[in-house]
This record gives structure tokens, C-alpha cells and sequence, in this order.
């Protein structure tokens, strides 16, 4: 099977203006170039600051078929180095996080390394003089990765010394996670509470697509939407709504609702859903938060950053974030057809607990394996992850609204029902995954 | 029920499994106490409220009949085709009783296998029941579900573990 590799226009010719070849989604030999090349060349969020609150405190994940762990030192920095020991290539890690205190000392022959990855001491050290050791790989202990940014405290990196900066990466996108960190009063998020982990048997690009597409919750959601209005119908429209329903009913929202809710694109794949309005703006804001906003920000600016409250925010190709509630979704491929998807709550320090709660909730409700608003979308990607492979048809269509204007700019605001925020995305895939690669 | 033994707490324990497993989930629902809740905790038996820590499911009765109407729903797209569930239950053990406020407190190892056509899931771990018996009845306070996996990443888990 070598259908793609080296064959730079092959690639290219997957993504067209207005629909994706069904490979983007099926073929293993693409997942493998796309975990080579693609996530090489793009910024990915690997973890949130407040995971390592002390020195020594490490985070370690896969991160696009690479161990990497994030690194608390000694002087407040955060350093992402390869969670391999320089020996025989240990994890030095196992345990998702913890602290490792001062120095890092790996299980199977007692290297050790000091917390930004240099060597410290090996075993038998003079069997090593006159060798090649010292001077090779080995010799200089964990690799670190050369470009990490900790941007108000959310940490991406970029594996490849290709692609753009991160200020050029994420440009205007970036006034999302501002906005959900402006939320503090202090300008401090923490994360709280665990992860929702789902396991989906789809590609992580059907999954990145369905969190820009507002034209399928009428159908794919109609039983849990159905459910709950049944529920709620007898009651007196005053009869003010449990967190829950006020979280699970506006899924019933029109196709209106969602086209005038409105998106904007903006350059390398990046989202945002809901520019006007969305299905989150009806939280009310309780009075205590909105004195300690104002007290903060000012009276004008607090009105500004409560005001705005998109549905979501994406930062292709690893995160998914609302402003309020403050959850964040990060999308971890696994293999062609399976994708691990993450819910994190982060609590906004200075704020009441009834944020979180409501964050907590909506995590709940939405994002875990448990949910009943999940279980449809869930079945639904699979479905079509099997239904592809039907001959007949090679194309996923992304034609609604498609202008061939579109093509010649970067950010563009739209209607909300516009497949153009998953076109962008498809044309950043394509760009990342042929960059540097040669016809 | 005059007074509650402990083979009528076990019974009742078995009972609430049988429900689930034959699909009866508007005689489960009606199981439950007026502010009973159904709780499967995010950090399994190491958790120590529902609110510190996020959960895979806190529901009140609202919650837990909205999932029981969707399942009915034949526009419950994930439901075709079904789920089924199969409870297996080790012998109920009564950790408490208190016979003044009439509540009891059970705990319960089992495998929950859910399966729905090719694929199969199968979760462990152990319930943990707060019952209450008023009105001649036991109802459900509590059902915590603390798994033994609680934190891995897990498929979609349709009916109730």
C-alpha cells in the first residue's frame, strides 16, 4: 500500500473547493502521513498550565504517536520533553501525572536526569570513558522539544521546525481562549474535576467537522430534545429551569436559530461558531460574578467579554473550546477510524462555584460516554465511517454556500449554516500535510 | 414490610438488576425516593462527592426519566440496533443498617456486560445502595456505581450500568 507516500499532488487532489475524497477518512496509509507530516507541522494543545502547579509535576501524554510529557522547572517555565529514557528508551513516566520532585530516574537501569532533561548520573559510568556515549544522542538525555508556547497558560507545541510561528499559526483564534481567561477576575483558569474520555470508532476529522456543523442537531438529537420537552411541557413557563434543561433544550433550536448565529473562518483551519449569538448566551450571570468582573475590568470591558459567547471556538487540528461554559474538548487521533475525545472543566478562579457547576454539568450532559445528546452523534459518526466504503460515491460533500470568492480570503464572517467553516478546515489539512514535501 | 430484614434488602438489590436487565425501566424509575439519585462517579470508589469531581452520570428522577423516554423514542438513532444489558451480581452485603431513620446501605460486586450487535462492553466494579424504607416500600436514595475503571476511556455506554 503506498498510494500517497511521496506523491505530494495525490494528496492534494483529496481536498477540492467544495468536497473531500472519502481516503481523508479511511485510508491507515494517510492517518501514518498525517502523524509524520501533518501534526508535525501544526500546533498542537498538549495540556493546561495549571496540571503542573508545582516543580517536578510532569503531564505526560501521546501526543500524535510521540510520548511527551510537560515539565514544571524549578523556575516556573514549563518544558515538553520526549518521555523516553536516553538509554534503551524507557518511558521514564507511566502514570499520567504526578511529581517527580527534583530529578527524573528511570525504573529499568537508574539513569537519572534532572528536570529539564539533562543527564545527572548513570550507573557504571566508567565503562562509558572512551566510548562514543558522551558525545552522541544518548549522551545529551531527554530530548526537549524546541518549539513549545504556554499562551495564558494553555501549552501547544509544534514538533517540526517547518510551518508558521505560533502568533501567525493561530492569529485572530487566539480571542477565544482571551476571552475565556478575561472570565477571571484574577485572569487565572484552572483545570478541575477530570476528563469526560470517549473512545469513537471515526476519524478525528468527521469529529472536528460535526463540532462546526449546525444543521444536524433537528435530527441527529430530536429524541433527547423530544425527551426533554416532554418532560417540561406541563410546567408554567415561569417556572424557572433546572441547570440541565436549561443545558439539554435549546439542542431543539432551528435551523434559523443556528444559520443566524453566524461563523467566521479565519487562516489555517481555525473557527468560530456563533459570532451573534448561540445556545449558551441565555446563561444568566449572577450578581456577585458581575461585581467582581466589573471590579477587575471595568464596567465597559466586563459587558464586552460577557457578552460574547460562542458555541465554539476551534484551534485545528487538537481543541474545541466555549467560552462559557468554560469547557474544552481535545481531539487525540488514534488510527484511522478511532479517536479519543477528551472534556476538560476549568474552573474560573474569583468566580462563584455555580460556574463550575454549570460547566461540570454541561460536560456531563454532553460530553461523557453516558450522555444521551452524545450516544446519537456517536453512533451517527460510526455509521458513516462504515458508510463510506460504499462504492459508487468516493466524495463527501461540503458544497452548502460554497463561493469561489471564499477562496481568495482568509477571515471571513458568514451565515452559521455555512459548510465553509469544514471546507477551511480541509484546505489547512491539505496545506499541513504537503508542506515541505516534495512533487 | 413491618420491619425490614436483610433478605429483604438483598432481594430488593437483585429486584432492581432484574428490572434493568428485562427492560422494565418505568417500574426501575418508579424504585427511586423523590430525591433519589443514580451516580456513576468519574474517580470510582475513591470519590467523595458528587460535586469536587465530575461523574460519568449524576441524575436526578428528571434526568433519569428523560433517559428512559428517549430510549423509547424510535428516533433514538443509537438504538438501532438495541442495546442489551445483563447484570451479574455477587451477593449483596448490608454495611449498615439504621433502623431508627430507616436507612440501609448495601454494597454489591458486579460485571455489567452491554452489548448491541457486533460490539460488547463489559464494565466491573461495585454498587453502593442507600435505601430507605418508608410507606411499607424500600426506595432508592442512592445507587452509586463505582467502577473499577472509572477514568479510561470508554465507548458510548447506553443503558445503566
Amino acid at each position: 500500500m503506498n498510494q500517497y507516500r511521496g506523491r505530494r499532488d495525490s494528496i492534494r487532489a483529496l481536498v477540492e473547493d467544495d468536497r473531500v475524497h472519502r481516503d481523508v477518512y479511511l485510508s491507515e496509509e494517510l492517518f501514518a502521513l498525517e502523524q509524520e507530516h501533518f501534526f508535525a507541522n501544526t500546533w498542537n494543545y498538549l495540556g493546561h498550565a495549571s496540571q503542573v502547579p508545582r516543580s517536578g509535576d510532569y503531564y505526560a501524554i501521546d501526543l500524535a504517536g510521540r510520548p511527551v510529557m510537560m515539565v514544571r522547572q524549578a523556575d516556573g517555565s514549563i518544558r515538553v520533553l520526549y518521555n523516553r529514557c536516553a538509554h534503551k528508551g524507557t518511558k521514564l513516566v507511566t502514570d499520567t501525572c504526578g511529581g517527580t520532585g527534583k530529578f527524573f530516574r528511570c525504573p529499568y537501569h537508574a539513569w537519572t536526569y534532572k528536570i529539564d532533561g539533562s543527564l545527572l548520573a548513570i550507573p557504571l559510568k566508567k565503562g562509558y570513558e572512551g566510548t562514543r556515549m558522551s558525545e552522541c544522542e544518548t549522551g545529551k538525555g531527554l530530548v526537549a522539544l524546541r518549539h513549545v508556547v504556554v499562551y495564558r497558560d494553555f501549552v501547544f507545541v509544534k514538533f517540526s521546525d517547518h510551518g508558521p510561528d505560533f502568533e501567525d499559526y493561530f492569529g485572530e483564534a487566539l480571542q477565544s481562549i482571551d476571552n475565556m481567561v478575561d472570565r477571571s477576575p484574577t485572569g487565572q483558569l484552572l483545570i478541575e474535576g477530570g476528563a469526560m474520555r470517549n473512545v469513537i470508532r471515526c476519524n478525528w476529522k468527521m469529529y472536528f467537522e460535526n463540532i462546526n456543523d449546525t444543521v444536524h442537531p433537528v435530527s441527529t438529537h430530536e429524541s433527547a430534545v423530544r425527551a426533554a420537552e416532554s418532560l417540561w411541557k406541563d410546567r408554567a413557563p415561569d417556572e424557572p429551569k433546572p441547570m440541565a434543561m436549561e443545558q439539554i433544550l435549546p439542542f431543539g433550536s432551528s435551523y434559523d436559530f443556528f444559520d443566524r448565529m453566524g461563523g467566521r473562518v479565519f487562516a489555517n483551519g481555525h473557527s468560530l461558531l456563533g459570532v451573534n449569538f448561540s445556545i449558551h448566551s441565555g446563561y444568566s450571570q449572577p450578581p456577585d460574578y458581575e461585581a467582581a468582573m466589573n471590579e477587575a475590568h471595568g464596567v465597559e470591558r466586563t459587558l464586552e467579554i460577557l457578552e460574547r459567547s460562542p458555541q465554539n471556538s476551534v484551534f485545528f487540528p487538537s481543541l474545541a473550546v466555549k467560552g462559557s461554559p468554560q469547557a474544552i474538548r481535545v481531539i487525540r487521533p488514534l488510527a484511522a477510524d478511532r479517536t479519543l475525545v477528551e472534556a476538560w472543566s476549568l474552573r474560573v478562579v474569583g468566580a462563584p462555584d455555580l460556574l463550575f457547576e454549570r460547566t461540570q454539568t454541561y460536560n456531563r450532559l454532553v460530553f461523557s460516554p453516558m450522555s444521551v445528546v452524545a450516544h446519537d452523534d456517536v453512533h451517527l459518526f460510526e455509521s458513516v465511517q462504515e458508510g463510506l466504503r460504499a462504492p459508487g460515491n468516493e466524495w463527501v460533500s461540503l458544497h452548502r454556500n460554497f463561493d469561489a470568492a471564499e477562496l481568495e480570503q482568509e477571515t471571513i464572517t458568514t451565515n452559521g449554516t455555512n459548510e465553509l467553516l469544514m471546507r477551511n478546515q480541509f484546505r489547512a489539512w491539505s496545506k499541513f500535510m504537503t508542506l515541505g514535501m516534495e512533487a | 414490610m413491618a420491619s425490614v430484614t436483610d433478605r429483604d434488602l438483598i432481594d430488593f438489590v437483585y429486584a432492581e438488576a432484574r428490572l434493568l436487565d428485562l427492560q422494565r425501566y418505568d417500574e426501575w424509575l418508579a424504585l427511586f425516593a423523590e430525591g433519589g439519585h443514580y451516580w456513576v462517579p468519574l474517580q470510582g470508589s475513591q470519590q467523595a462527592d458528587p460535586r469536587s469531581h465530575n461523574s460519568l452520570a449524576y441524575e436526578d428522577r428528571l434526568l433519569l426519566s428523560l433517559r428512559v423516554e428517549r430510549l423509547k423514542d424510535p428516533r433514538a438513532h443509537s438504538q438501532h440496533p438495541p442495546s442489551r444489558a445483563q447484570h451479574v451480581l455477587q451477593q449483596p452485603f448490608v454495611e449498615r443498617r439504621d433502623d431508627d431513620a430507616n436507612v440501609y446501605e448495601l454494597s454489591t460486586p458486579f460485571m455489567y456486560v452491554e452489548a448491541r450487535a457486533e460490539q460488547q462492553l463489559v464494565l466491573s466494579g461495585v454498587y453502593r445502595h442507600t435505601l430507605e424504607h418508608s410507606g411499607g416500600a424500600l426506595r432508592i436514595l442512592l445507587k452509586r456505581v463505582d467502577l473499577l475503571n472509572a477514568e479510561a476511556a470508554f465507548p458510548a455506554i447506553q443503558l445503566f450500568p
